[in-house]
């Protein structure tokens, strides 16, 4: 028993009134009946996508990789662009779920799980470009430290592009452990809840036979706080990694040391706009505004105005150094960024970036959806355009004047890059069709505290002196209500 | 398969189930088990659970982490086929720590989530018996265990004593067994619906 109350003046987390039952209801009748036409037009039209996307892939493996628009002097385009973009936009889940838990915010229950498998999907899409990029793809096992005929010839240990791999994998992994042992428990209650047999038997293989005794609670607790504890550095720790594939490099634009912070505020600023263009649709169709409120939606667009700044206070720091270092390479680089052939990008990339998120520091911006929606959307246009300017602006021209060059992007990366949408888009509806799209067990545990109904009453324990407040739970029995929720 | 006998108690409320769970623990009762829609805090403490280790176990699967990463790469760059990469020593440690961590990181979070599914005894095709099918909706079910000694009308009774909204009598299996979901088990036959 806990004597914890919330106070009044903070929102609830969960409106209406509702009991447990209650929310088991909403959270899961969209699984339980059968698809509407909404989620059949976007399924099929992902699934498209997809198509268009494994179709380019195996163009570009078939024809090798001259049917792109890479070249020597730009050997990175929109494929590593990409793949960095959708890692950033991965970390926010990691954030909400594991972050979050550590900091005790209740209010991460509404998102998270949404969040967690946003985080899965892109991961899984952020992988393809490392892998179908290599080329020669069948050789692409030679990345990983097993013993072969070839010596034994073994990875280098010593390159970030090898630490990539490690870091990927276990993100990816960690991820997918994390957000499927949150899921155990949810997929129980759809197992005792199935008509069909065939529901039965599909919720009953992947509830993997939980019951929900104490112990078992017990240790679900300890287990996800431990991941918690281990996914918050190896956010940190995979977009780092992911910046030192550019900062350990020698070229302008690109060997700086504000890489590792700037990449990580940078993924989280994009993966929070993600997070927000999904819930913001999500939370209309299957009518869990009760549930993802707008008070969530308010929590994270305080975090993208927070990490934007971060962002917009690293470009300035680049274009300070830039000029302080009085390198000529520096300088030369960061110049044409703004005045050179690709000012557009630069410009487009500062403007979404430094400029819109700053907007949410009006308190109506920040709580209003059709707003939150389109800033969304401006925001990962701007981070798509920052990984551009840092691959394609650093790289076009660097120390030899003779090998200048433009790249423009050819059709298959531009379907390789659709066909990612198709993957991601695909498994999310999957994903909201069959799996609650809120983490119930988790909404009813803070329902008592947080919860509208509960809520209301409690002025009248935020207006009581400190002895009033403290004879009561002292002499509390465990027969007695403390706390009487409001329909008593 | 062991198939023993229990009086069933479902609360609606935490604040009911708490007194209650010290009632039945002081009659001399035994508990088998609570089953809760969520984690409900103080209940293994007020049932007189131990703790669990699984950290313990997490730190110990991190370490191995650690040192097979470590290890491993120490091996190849000094022993099996040291190459110069970059101006680097051979014994690079700082450039290690990224995979370093990785590893141990890694190795940490499955073994503790394969620990997890044994210790709870949960994996895809595991059944095992459900008291009451709102026992992960939205009420707390107490099972308890009865021998022949027991008078099944005294635990009802004792059991509605302490506000237990439904109560009932079960025959039951008592662990876990590889089992489908959509299949009935022979023993709920023996149930009255």
């Amino acid at each position: 028993m806990h004597i914890k109350y919330e106070s009044f003046v903070r929102e609830p987390l969960v409106d209406g009134d509702k009991n447990f039952h209650q929310i088991s209801e909403d959270i899961l009748s969209p699984i339980e009946r059968k698809p509407g036409r909404m989620w059949y037009v976007g399924f099929i039209f992902s699934v498209i996508l997809l198509c268009f996307g494994i179709f380019s892939v195996s163009w570009s493996v078939y024809w090798g990789l001259g049917t792109w628009g890479v070249n020597r002097t730009i050997g990175w385009g929109w494929d590593i662009t990409n793949f960095v973009w959708w890692i950033g936009i991965g970390h926010a889940g990691t954030l909400i779920s594991a972050i979050l838990l550590l900091f005790r915010q209740g209010w991460r229950t509404g998102v998270n799980r949404a969040a967690e498998a946003m985080t899965i999907f892109a991961v899984m899409c952020a992988g393809q470009f490392p892998i179908w990029h290599m080329g020669r793809v069948w050789d692409g096992f030679w990345v990983l430290p097993l013993p072969n005929t070839r010596g034994t010839l073994w990875p280098n240990f010593d390159s970030p592009l090898l630490w990539d791999v490690f870091a990927i994998s276990t993100y990816f992994t960690v991820s997918l452990l994390f957000w499927y042992s949150g899921l155990i428990p949810d997929f129980s209650l759809l197992r005792d809840r199935a008509k069909t047999k065939f529901r039965k038997m599909a919720y009953g293989v992947a509830s993997f036979g939980w019951t929900g005794t104490a112990k078992n609670w017990q240790r679900q607790e300890a287990l996800a706080l431990v991941l918690a504890g281990l996914s918050t550095p190896l956010v940190l720790s995979v977009h780092t990694i992911v910046s030192f594939d550019f900062a350990t490099s020698v070229i302008p634009g690109w060997h700086t040391t504000i890489f590792p912070p700037y990449f990580v505020a940078g993924a989280v600023f994009s993966g929070f706009a993600m997070v927000n263009t999904l819930l913001v649709i999500t939370r209309k169709i299957l009518h869990l505004e009760e549930y993802i409120t707008i008070g969530h939606l308010e929590a994270m667009n305080k975090i993208i105005v927070l990490t934007g700044s971060i962002v917009g206070v690293a470009y300035l720091t680049e274009l300070f150094m830039s000029w302080y270092s009085q390198s000529w390479g520096e300088m030369a680089a960061f110049q044409w960024r703004i005045m050179g052939p690709y000012w557009w990008s630069y410009w487009a990339m500062m403007t979404c970036n430094v400029v819109s998120p700053q907007l949410f520091w009006v308190k109506k911006l920040r709580r209003n959806i059709p707003f939150t929606f389109v800033m969304s959307i401006v925001v990962n246009i701007g981070m798509w355009f920052e990984r551009f300017v840092i691959i394609v602006t650093s790289t076009y021209r660097d120390w030899i004047p003779g090998s200048w060059a433009y790249y423009s992007p050819q059709w298959p990366e531009v379907g390789f890059y659709l066909g990612t949408f198709g993957l991601f888009f695909t498994c999310y509806f999957l994903f909201a069709k069959y799996c609650p799209v809120v983490a119930v067990a988790e909404i009813k545990f803070i329902l008592k505290t947080s919860g509208d109904n509960y809520k209301r009453g409690m002025e009248r324990i935020d207006n009581q002196t400190t002895e009033e407040f403290v004879h009561i739970v002292t002499t509390h029995h465990d027969e007695e209500h403390l706390l009487e929720p409001a329909h008593h | 398969m062991a198939i023993k006998k229990y009086a069933v108690a479902a609360y609606d409320d935490e604040e009911v189930l708490f007194p209650a769970v010290k009632k039945v623990r002081h009659s001399g009762y035994k508990i088998h088990d609570i089953y809760t829609p969520f984690a409900v805090h103080g209940l293994d403490e007020a049932m007189g659970l131990k703790g669990t280790d699984l950290h313990i176990a997490g730190f110990i699967y991190g370490l191995c982490g650690t040192s097979t990463a470590v290890g491993f790469i120490s091996w190849i760059f000094t022993s099996d086929w040291p190459i110069v990469y970059g101006g680097k020593p051979h014994f690079a440690l700082p450039a290690w720590i990224p995979i370093t961590f990785e590893l141990t990181v890694l190795f940490a979070a499955v073994g503790m989530t394969l620990t997890f599914c044994y210790l709870n005894q949960i994996m895809p095709g595991v059944k095992k018996h459900v008291f009451h099918p709102r026992q992960s909706d939205d009420l707390f079910v107490m099972a308890i265990e009865l021998n022949n000694h027991t008078s099944e009308q005294e635990v009802i009774a004792f059991l509605k004593a302490t506000g237990a909204k439904e109560t009932s009598i079960q025959v039951a299996e008592s662990s876990w067994w590889y089992g489908r979901w959509d299949k009935k088990e022979p023993y709920e036959a023996l149930n009255a619906v």
